[in-house]
This record gives structure tokens, C-alpha cells and sequence, in this order.
């Protein structure tokens, strides 16, 4: 195989060399699909993965919990589809969906901008929490979703994960996060970093009291949403491949005027780097944290 | 003068003007002192029109001051017996970060700050008051003394933010900066903090979960610095000065928000015309705040700071879920 494609490349080369002396040929007609031919093929029937580029069935790759059947990339999901992923089938009961952001620095046109994505994503804020069943094990999830704001952390986000913080010292249950955060939202100044001190404050009393907290994060996470509640996890994993860091790799770069290596900020880095406990594909993840929950047992208890 | 700002301009020109009379009076037989004295009441009036309607950019530059008082300007003011204690254990002694034990009024208390450098080399070494992950460590550690030994903590905020480097990701900053957010929520001693000059983002509140927080008049706090913030929102660094306005990141607006406890007034002008007097005014606010403190419990303690961060945010909650599903 190897030796057959030699020729082939060489020959390529010799046509570009031809054409760089004679001048390309214009085409006399353009190809415009018609209207029947487009609709062969329905919209959303396939999916190219941004990382290989190869073309899957969105059915097959929903099937595949959204990680590319060729090279195994890890595609974005949304809160929902994280859910459904993750939570056993009917067992997920929404909590705080009511929350909705205010202007507190009266930010020109924020609270419009939060109402269209509100309407886009269907969802209150940037993080989806609630109770729900792993496997039979009752635990408090909240799952971000980059799509709203960059999964900014602004009040409501961070009042949210607190409520749910509470509700599982409240319950005795596990905390799971899935973060996914361009880190705090500007648009809410101060208040937003104040999140940060929030968070991590309610999950200091919640480990204070016992409680088992579980981060995983995806891409991306940075900025203040690492440097709080996403790092504090008892046991801290990552989905492959996913951007995880404090500052952007771009303020970086302009800081100490290098280049930075391509793995920089990577799941892998930071695994490296003895940053993460694990980088679990998403396929085995349920079954990971399922083994987690089961050593866990009930919260504060060892039972033998 | 040297370090004068833009917006103190009309006050360098009418200081050189009334000079330039005062000199020839003297080497002339001709007597000015009338117009000399007209001149000073306006100067005096002009100063206060500046320095009372200072606009947010302006507070930006006085907390910027190459001269403004650092974090160990303050510690001879304010303490005595002050002895600093290095490095994180782990890694190294970040420079960026100070810290140690010292007495205040005869009690006695550990103190961490951000350091930066008064000239050139010495800003290289403290990396401009921009901390590594080996400086948060370190203040915890120190902390962690603190609340083992029952020392109130005293902390000095002052940084442009953490250190946005290669070598601070590859030892996990965030991590660094998250713990000591987790761990300040559940000291058992006093902790108060007092924003000196620059305040931004998680490199600042890194050391500044307290259950007070102070800021002097003239410093400013918020989630990111207003050239990283208008290069985020708008992509224009240049556009600094309206960020500034916009994300209400001075003194008087964090009071108005509720975010800080006491607004520590500054001499006319800024800290750095004074650094005596100004040590004052923090000592007096200081005083008052431990006395307050030191009263509770230590579970009180733990509650009230916990009580401080809970209320913090604005939303508002609408009948119903806004997804249907």
C-alpha cells in the first residue's frame, strides 16, 4: 500500500507543476444542487466531528453519547443531553429553575441578552441542578452548559450550585458537578467573583459535615469557575481532551512571549501534572462514578 | 513634580504659578502677597473640586501610584515585633506574597499580603505583586498556624491578579487560589481584610475571604482588571477607562453594593502624600473591626463569615421553571 501511493503523489506533483505554467481552466458551468437533491438528505441526518473531520450519523453519534465513532472525540453536549446521559431515565427532579439573573452594575443590554438565550437554550442560567438516581445511587447533580454566556458564573449560577450544595448536606447525598465555564461573567462585575468565595465557602461546611463532592470537568473549564468549586472536588476527573485552566491561553502567551505546546491546558496536562485524579472517557464514566459511589456507600458512613 | 497624575494637571500648573509669583516677589520690589493669596484660596478650592469628584479612571491611577504604600510600608505603621516567615513547603518562597507573625497592640496576629516592588528590580523579584500557586500555598500555610495557635489573621490585598504563566497553570493556581477559599471559610479565628491599592479577580480573594473588608478610598476590587475586562468584552484593551466606569469596581460603588464592610478615607491626594496618616485612618477601622471579631466564638466566627458570602449576589425568582421540560 505504501509503495503504490509513491507514484501517485508524484504524479499529483507533476499536475501542479503544469499548472503553475498554464493558466486554469475557468469552468463554464457552477453545480447548484437542486431543490429535490436537497432534500434527500434531511437536516441534522449527519454530523462532521470537528477534530477528525469525518461525517457520522447524529443518530449513531447520540447513540455513541456524543463521542466520534473514528477518533473518539469528545463533542459538546448541553445540559440535558449530559443528563440524560448520566442520570438513570426518569428518575431527574429539576431544582431552583425559577432563578433568573438581574442588572445589578446596570450592564448595557444584559438582561436582554439573557433573555433571548433563555428563550435559545430553555434553561434559566447557565447551570442545570436537580436530584437524581446513578445507577440506583441517589446523588445532587449540577451540570453547566457552555452555551449560555460561556457558562459564565454569575449570581444565579452560583446561588444555584449553592442551593444544591445545601440540599445535598440537607439529604445526605453525594454532590456531582459537570462544569463547563469561560469562568465568571463580567457582565456582573464583582458579584460574579464573589460567587467564587460562595461556593466554595457552602462546600467547606458540606465537607465539614462529611459530604462526598464530585467534579468532572469538561470543556472548558477556566478562569473562576477552576479556581473555585471545580477544583475542590474529593475526587477530581475530566472528560479527554477537554481545556481546563486558570488564564487564557492567549494572555498567557502574551505574558511570557512564547509559544505554548499544543497539549497546553489539556485534561492530559493537567493529568500530567498531578492536577487531576483521572481523565475518564465519557463512555465509561457512568460506570466509573457508579464504583465511586458504591466505595462511598452512604454519605459519612462505613458500614462492613 | 515627579508621579503626578493626568487628572492633577490643573493643580501642577497652578502650584508652579503661584511659585513662580512667590519667587518674584522676593527678587522684585514689586508685592504680589494679594494675588499670591487669591491664588492659594482657588488652589485650595481646586484641590478639593479634584479630589472629591474623582472619576473611577482617576482612582484607578492613584491605586496604581509607583509610590503608593505596599503592604510591608504599612506593617512598622501598624504592628510591631513583625517577623516574616518564607516559602510554601512545597515548592518555593514566592515573593509576591508576604507574610508572618507580629503583635497588634500587644495581640498577636498573623499578616499576609501581596508585595509589590517599589523600583524596577525589585518588582522583577516579586513578579510585580502577581502571585505563583507556591504564594496562596504559603498563606495558607501560615493561616492554617494561625488558626492552629488562635491568631486573628490580618490580610493586605494588592495585585493586579495571579500570575497568568506557564510554569503557575503547570502547579495548578486555580487549585491554589480554590483552596484557600475553601480553607478561609473555615478558620476559627478572625479574619480581616483590607484592599490597599489593586484588587482583582481570584488572585485577590485568594487571601480575602474575611469576615470584614476593608478598602481603602482610593483602591479598587473586582472580578478582573479593566483593560483584561474591556479586552474580554469589547476586544479593546484601549478601551480600559470605560470598563472602569461600567463594572463599578471603586470603594464608593463595592460599599453601595454591599460587597465591603468599611471605606477607608484617604489623605487628600492619596495614600502615598502620607503614609503616617493614612496608617491612622486603617489603624482606627482596624481597631474596630477585631474588637468586634474577637467577641464572637469561634463557631459565631465561621457562621458570620459564612452568612457574609451566602447573601452575596442579586437575582430574582419567577413562578416558574423557565424550561418546561
Amino acid at each position: 500500500m505504501k509503495q503504490s501511493c509513491f507514484p501517485v503523489v508524484f504524479k499529483g506533483g507533476l499536475i501542479l507543476l503544469k499548472d503553475f505554467f498554464t493558466k486554469p481552466k475557468k469552468k463554464k458551468y457552477a453545480t447548484i444542487p437542486s431543490e429535490a437533491a436537497k432534500h434527500d438528505v434531511p437536516e441534522g441526518l449527519m454530523t462532521k466531528c470537528p477534530n477528525c473531520r469525518k461525517i457520522l450519523y447524529s443518530k449513531e453519534l447520540e447513540k455513541n453519547l456524543k463521542v466520534c465513532l473514528h477518533c473518539g472525540y469528545h463533542l459538546k453536549m448541553n445540559a440535558f443531553e449530559r443528563m440524560d446521559s448520566f442520570i438513570d431515565k426518569g428518575t431527574f427532579q429539576e431544582m431552583d429553575g425559577q432563578l433568573i439573573s438581574e442588572n445589578p452594575l446596570g450592564f448595557p443590554g444584559y438582561l436582554e441578552k439573557l433573555e433571548q438565550i433563555r428563550k435559545k437554550t430553555n434553561m434559566n442560567e447557565a447551570v442545570l441542578t436537580g436530584t437524581g438516581k446513578v445507577n440506583g445511587h441517589d446523588i445532587v447533580l449540577a451540570i453547566m452548559d457552555s452555551s449560555f454566556i460561556m457558562g459564565s458564573m454569575g449570581s444565579v449560577v452560583g446561588e444555584k450550585i449553592t442551593r444544591a450544595i445545601e440540599e445535598a448536606d440537607k439529604l445526605k447525598l453525594p454532590f456531582i458537578i459537570f462544569t463547563a465555564s469561560g469562568g465568571a461573567r463580567m457582565q456582573e462585575g464583582v458579584l460574579s467573583l464573589m460567587q467564587m468565595a460562595k461556593t466554595s465557602a457552602a462546600l467547606n461546611k458540606f465537607s465539614d459535615n462529611g459530604g462526598l463532592f464530585i467534579t468532572i470537568m469538561t470543556h472548558p473549564t477556566t478562569g473562576g469557575v477552576t479556581a473555585s468549586f471545580a477544583s475542590l472536588g474529593d475526587y477530581n476527573f475530566s472528560e479527554p481532551g477537554a481545556l481546563i485552566g486558570f488564564a487564557g491561553r492567549r494572555i498567557i502567551e502574551q505574558t511570557i512571549r512564547e509559544e505554548l505546546p499544543a497539549e497546553f491546558q489539556t485534561a492530559e496536562f493537567l493529568l500530567k501534572h498531578g492536577q487531576l485524579d483521572a481523565v475518564i472517557s465519557r463512555l465509561e464514566l457512568k460506570e466509573t462514578i457508579t464504583t465511586v459511589l458504591e466505595i462511598h456507600g452512604q454519605v459519612g458512613e462505613l458500614q462492613w | 513634580m515627579v508621579n503626578e497624575l493626568e487628572f492633577e494637571k490643573p493643580l501642577i500648573e497652578l502650584r508652579k504659578k503661584i511659585k513662580e509669583l512667590k519667587e518674584f516677589t522676593q527678587n522684585s520690589d514689586v508685592d504680589l502677597s494679594s494675588e499670591i493669596e487669591k491664588l492659594e484660596s482657588r488652589l485650595t478650592k481646586l484641590e478639593t473640586d479634584i479630589y472629591e469628584n474623582m472619576k473611577p479612571w482617576d482612582r484607578v491611577q492613584v491605586a496604581r501610584h509607583p509610590n503608593r504604600p505596599t503592604t510591608l510600608d504599612y506593617i512598622p505603621h501598624l504592628f510591631t515585633d513583625f517577623l516574616e516567615m518564607h516559602g510554601d513547603r512545597l515548592f518555593g518562597d514566592d515573593e509576591a506574597i508576604v507574610g508572618g507573625i507580629a503583635k497588634y497592640k500587644g495581640l498577636p496576629v498573623t499578616i499576609i499580603g501581596q508585595q509589590r516592588g517599589k523600583d524596577t528590580k525589585e518588582n522583577i523579584r516579586r513578579n510585580f505583586g502577581m502571585p505563583h500557586p507556591e504564594g496562596y500555598r504559603k498563606a495558607l500555610r501560615l493561616m492554617k498556624q494561625a488558626d492552629k495557635f488562635k491568631r486573628p489573621i490580618i490580610t493586605f490585598i494588592d495585585t493586579k491578579g495571579a500570575y497568568p504563566g506557564k510554569a503557575a497553570e503547570e502547579r495548578g493556581i486555580a487549585e491554589s487560589i480554590a483552596k484557600n477559599l475553601f480553607e478561609m471559610a473555615g478558620f476559627r479565628v478572625p479574619i480581616v481584610c483590607i484592599v490597599i491599592g489593586e484588587g482583582a479577580s481570584g488572585g485577590a480573594l485568594g487571601i480575602g475571604v474575611g469576615n470584614h473588608i476593608h478598602i481603602l478610598e482610593n483602591s479598587w476590587f473586582s472580578v478582573i482588571a479593566p483593560e483584561s475586562a474591556a479586552a474580554l468584552l469589547w476586544k479593546d484593551a484601549g478601551q480600559a477607562q470605560k470598563a472602569a466606569n461600567i463594572m463599578k469596581i471603586t470603594a464608593p460603588d463595592l460599599k453601595e453594593l454591599g460587597i465591603i464592610d468599611e471605606l477607608i478615607p484617604e489623605v487628600k491626594g492619596g495614600a502615598h502624600k502620607d503614609i503616617i496618616s493614612q496608617s491612622a485612618a486603617i489603624d482606627k477601622v482596624l481597631e474596630k473591626s477585631l474588637k468586634q471579631l474577637l467577641a464572637l466564638s469561634p463557631e459565631e466566627l465561621i457562621q458570620d463569615r459564612f452568612d457574609k458570602f451566602r447573601k452575596m449576589g442579586e437575582f430574582t425568582e419567577v413562578k416558574e421553571f423557565v424550561n418546561s421540560k
